[in-house]
């Protein structure tokens, strides 16, 4: 057996990309990833993702700066000091309002943000996981695991015969950060 | 998919032959990936230069106080807030093209959405660096904070529109910049895949490990389409609670309610004329003139167009509600503006704001580089005079007649405002260097059904109704990077 980790099949255009995806899907071999330098819109159905639930904790985040925003207002102005001001009530909820729509939007922004940055494993400083240089530039790649599907001759025909311009067989899984 | 076939009847948003997607990104990379040109070197020297004058004029009035500035006991706010409101305006064109125009998916903001976010955190930077000057002892600043303290903790005043402005201002950096940022990922990781040595060591640490796998992908596009959700209120509240700074008082001039609308129509208006200004050269200076085309300069004409309107619209609604009300002190803030001793200010504002922008109504303006660069120009002088006739000329004849006096700046405020100019462009052409000026990813994304190439072969390949085909080529007539003989035969 060879050593050939993963089978790389490069695209230049997202419609060849996306027809090599079918031809491989059609004859049962299995993706790994696919690397593109732009999002191609209607990928994730095909490659069967489930819908990111980014959403949802963005939601949550933002409703959690709600609460933070109105009950820190309302212990510090009516619970903890309440002011006489002028014989107007402590409590005056319309004022309330700018401080909790602006704690709601940066809680949301920023609890996405770090999910997003948690869920794709993001820090300043993380080595990428690049297996082609040119897919962030203008290739766009198709990523085969050689262990799982061990026939790279009928891969880089179906791949080439979609309109591959270029096929890898990589030996080493990431190109080197080193 | 990526490739569904936009109507020929849209005008192209990229032009030139034979661009790939290897083309956006040389094209794009040039100026991150060669040495600056000369035009760059002496701009940056100009912007340097100023930004120093800067240094040197805060740092002053950190050591001596706010006696170094204009400001008398009835005349409190001047120079200082005039140049706050400005940059804070500025900073919204930003967020409106990467937050309003993406729900609105309108794809002309994809070549200039990144130049205009990052326009937007250096002009916040710049207005930010006023708020902490005028509060005379920065080192004090934290205490607009509600941070437990010395005085059994008395809190801050919660009621107060000034406390809504820090947390409205705070949120909106902190959230422009994380916008900015996150598109910024994808775009890092192409110049780090192309650099070799302590560049690619740099970028590298400041790509986050960005990979472009469909998980990243997937994740990166709800990120974006949630972040322009939560920024587009948020963009209208900043201004809002900016006018509410004014609109809360009891000051005539000030104690109005059109305030927010007008307010957040004006921030708009200086803000595009800001991206104008910064763009038309950029364009020119990088030779991004395929990717930046005559149909954005003029999509962005056509707002300043509208949002000019909605501020004439607002001082005119003024001067009616003021002369309605039958209030006398708000009667008379409204004549003083107008024939008072600062009459000239409120005319080279009305000028500037509503008079010339109109100009763009005759296509031959709104589609020509000159005339929108200097127009831009004059919009921002403009909607710099609108905030000191807001200020000045309101705070300086209210109630009291006894109290009444003049605002006379000195060296030190002007020199501050021109300086915070040099501090905003010295870190915009540095952004200029290291970062990529456009979205290479999003440009990338609309080169299949949006470009001029596309929609030539359409045509070509007689798969467009001949009269459509004839709209279209007629309509490439406007643009500068389109040349009319080689259109002759298709």
């Amino acid at each position: 057996m060879s050593n050939v980790k993963y089978i790389l099949g490069h695209f230049e255009d997202p419609d060849d990309l996306m027809h090599g995806i079918e031809k491989l899907q059609e004859n049962n071999v299995g993706i790994y990833d696919v690397y593109t330098p732009m999002p191609i819109h209607g990928i994730e159905e095909k490659l069967g993702y489930k819908r990111s639930r980014l959403p949802i904790a963005a939601f949550c985040f933002g409703l959690t700066g709600t609460i933070t925003a109105f009950s820190m207002i309302y212990y510090m102005l009516v619970y903890d000091w309440p002011m006489n001001i002028g014989g107007k009530p402590a409590f005056a909820m319309p004022n309330f309002v700018p401080i909790t729509f602006e704690l709601t939007v940066l809680f949301a922004a920023y609890g996405m943000m770090f999910t997003f940055f948690y869920a794709n494993h993001f820090f300043p400083g993380r080595a990428p996981r690049v297996m082609d240089l040119r897919a962030t530039d203008d290739r766009f790649i198709i990523a085969v695991d050689a262990k799982a599907n061990p026939y790279p001759d009928k891969i880089e025909n179906l791949l080439k015969d979609a309109g591959a311009v270029e096929v890898k067989h990589n030996e080493r899984k990431y190109v080197s950060y080193e | 998919m990526s490739a569904h076939n936009e109507s020929i009847l849209r005008e192209p948003l990229i032009t030139g032959e034979n661009i790939t997607y290897s083309k956006i990104t040389n094209d794009v990379l040039v100026p991150v990936e060669n040495k600056p040109n000369k035009a760059w070197w002496i701009g940056f020297g100009i912007a340097v230069a100023f930004a120093l004058t800067w240094v040197v004029t805060i740092s002053y009035t950190f050591w001596v106080g706010l006696g170094t500035w204009g400001l008398n006991k009835t005349v409190g706010w001047a120079w200082d807030i005039t140049g706050f409101v400005w940059w804070v305006g500025i900073g919204h064109a930003g967020t409106l093209i990467s937050a309003v125009l993406l729900l609105f998916r309108q794809n002309w903001r994809n070549s200039i959405n990144r130049s205009a976010e990052a326009m937007t955190i250096f002009a916040v930077i710049c207005a930010a660096t006023y708020i902490f000057a005028h509060m005379g002892r920065p080192w004090l600043a934290y205490w607009v904070f509600p941070l437990p303290n010395q005085f059994g903790s008395l809190w801050v005043n919660f009621n107060s529109p000034l406390v809504w402005d820090v947390f409205a201002i705070s949120t909106y950096f902190s959230v422009s910049l994380v916008f900015w940022y996150t598109g910024l990922l994808p775009d890092i990781a192409t110049i780090r895949d192309r650099a070799t040595g302590a560049r690619r060591r740099i970028y590298s640490i400041l790509s986050f490990g960005w990979a472009g796998s469909v998980k990243n992908w997937q994740r990166f596009e709800a990120v974006s389409l949630i972040l322009a959700g939560v920024s587009t209120p948020l963009v209208l509240s900043v201004h809002t609670i900016v006018s509410f700074d004014f609109a809360t008082s009891l000051e005539p001039g000030w104690h109005t309610t059109i305030f927010p609308p007008y307010f957040v129509a004006g921030a708009i208006f200086s803000g595009f004329a800001m991206v104008q200004t910064l763009l038309l050269i950029a364009r020119k200076v990088m030779k991004w003139e395929n990717y930046i085309t005559m149909f954005h300069i003029e999509s962005m004409n056509k707002v300043i167009i509208v949002t000019g309107s909605i501020v004439g619209v607002a001082y005119l609604t003024e001067l009616f509600i003021a002369w309605y009300s039958g209030v006398e002190y708000e009667q008379y803030a409204f004549l003083n503006r107008i024939s008072g001793p600062y009459w000239w200010a409120y005319w080279s504002m009305m000028t500037c704001n509503v008079i010339s922008p109109q100009l763009f109504w005759f296509k031959k303006i709104r589609t020509s580089i000159w005339a929108s660069w200097v127009l831009s120009i004059v919009v921002n002088i403009g909607m710099w005079f609108e905030r000191f006739v807001i200020i000045v000329t309101s705070l300086h004849r209210d109630f009291i007649p006894s109290s009444w006096v003049m605002f006379y700046p000195t060296v030190v405020d002007v020199l501050l405002f021109v300086g915070s100019i040099g501090v905003f462009f010295t870190l915009f052409l540095l952004f200029l260097r290291v970062l990529p000026g456009i979205a290479m990813a999003e440009v990338k994304l609309i080169l299949k059904s949006s470009s001029d190439q596309a929609k030539q072969k359409l045509i070509r390949e007689g798969k467009v109704d001949p009269e459509q085909a004839e709209f279209y080529k007629n309509s490439l007539e406007k643009y500068d990077s389109v040349s009319k003989t080689e259109y002759a035969n298709i």
